[in-house]
């Protein structure tokens, strides 16, 4: 149901500061909407998402309701070494995905 | 007799005593509401936040406020001395004040995020950025929603 979608450059230059884009397929239901029948529609989200570059954190984000449908995040990195990006998102209901990308730093 | 009831001239002024004062009330409604400000503080502590080095870069008018694009960047060089610890981002009118808090380090090179979020009204959207010196700064921007977000049934 949850497929993350990973955009980052392959091939970097040591040094090199560039962008990584994230978006992942989920409902993001705030908790605070009710059906025409006035049934209470429960929280579902996305709460937390964190970026590990070879084992090391870089990147943490605290989720909040106000976050629209399949939450989309970019943030920046400095390219330091070749390896991977794991992308790893916490949700409501036990929900956990996971992602990895393999960059190249020349 | 009389002494504890009130005349007539005590109730008018009385009335535009209350009148003046529900004016006053009125004037700050521009201002951060309540919520926000207590999760600003929740976040900041007792440090005061300035004015400056964030951009918030939000839409000034939005047609749908179920996916709004936001961006904020900090004007930092992001060194092991020099970086931003952390970007919150607030509303004021949604039915939680917090939209994203988002924690960066050195490694980061640059403050800069965006994602999309959702606005439940017209309303100002604040950005704080934490530095790693302690200190707190901010940017606002005003955003008007014609289709509202959050709280509308299905």
């Amino acid at each position: 149901m949850a497929r993350p979608l990973i955009n980052a450059p392959a091939k970097l230059k040591r040094g090199q500061v560039f962008e990584i884009k994230t978006l992942i397929s989920h409902i993001m239901e705030t908790g605070f909407r009710y059906t025409t029948t006035g049934e209470h529609i429960p929280r579902d989200i996305v709460t937390a998402f964190s970026c590990s570059y070879n084992g090391e954190e870089i990147f943490r984000a605290d989720l909040y309701p106000a976050i629209s449908a399949n939450p989309f995040l970019t943030f920046f990195t400095v390219a330091t070494e070749s390896g991977t990006l794991d992308f790893k998102w916490i949700g409501d209901n036990g929900f956990s995905e996971t992602a990895t990308a393999k960059i190249v730093v020349e | 007799m009389g002494k504890n009831i009130p005349t007539r001239r005590a109730l008018l002024l009385g009335g535009l005593a209350g009148g003046l004062a529900a004016t006053i009330r009125l004037e700050p409604a521009q201002a951060t509401p309540e919520r926000m400000r207590a999760a600003i503080r929740n976040v900041v502590g007792e440090a005061s936040v300035r004015k400056g080095r964030v951009e918030l870069d939000v839409p000034p008018l939005v047609e749908n406020g179920n996916t709004v694009s936001l961006g904020v960047s900090v004007d930092s060089p992001m060194t092991a001395t020099d970086h931003v610890k952390a970007i919150h981002v607030f509303n004021e009118k949604n039915p939680q004040p917090n939209v994203i808090s988002v924690h960066l380090g050195p490694r980061a090179g640059k403050a800069k995020i965006s994602t999309r979020f959702r606005l439940a009204d017209s309303q100002i959207v604040t950005a704080i950025a934490e530095m790693s010196d302690g200190t707190f700064w901010s940017a606002s921007a005003d955003v008007i929603v014609t289709l509202a977000a959050c709280v509308e049934g299905i």
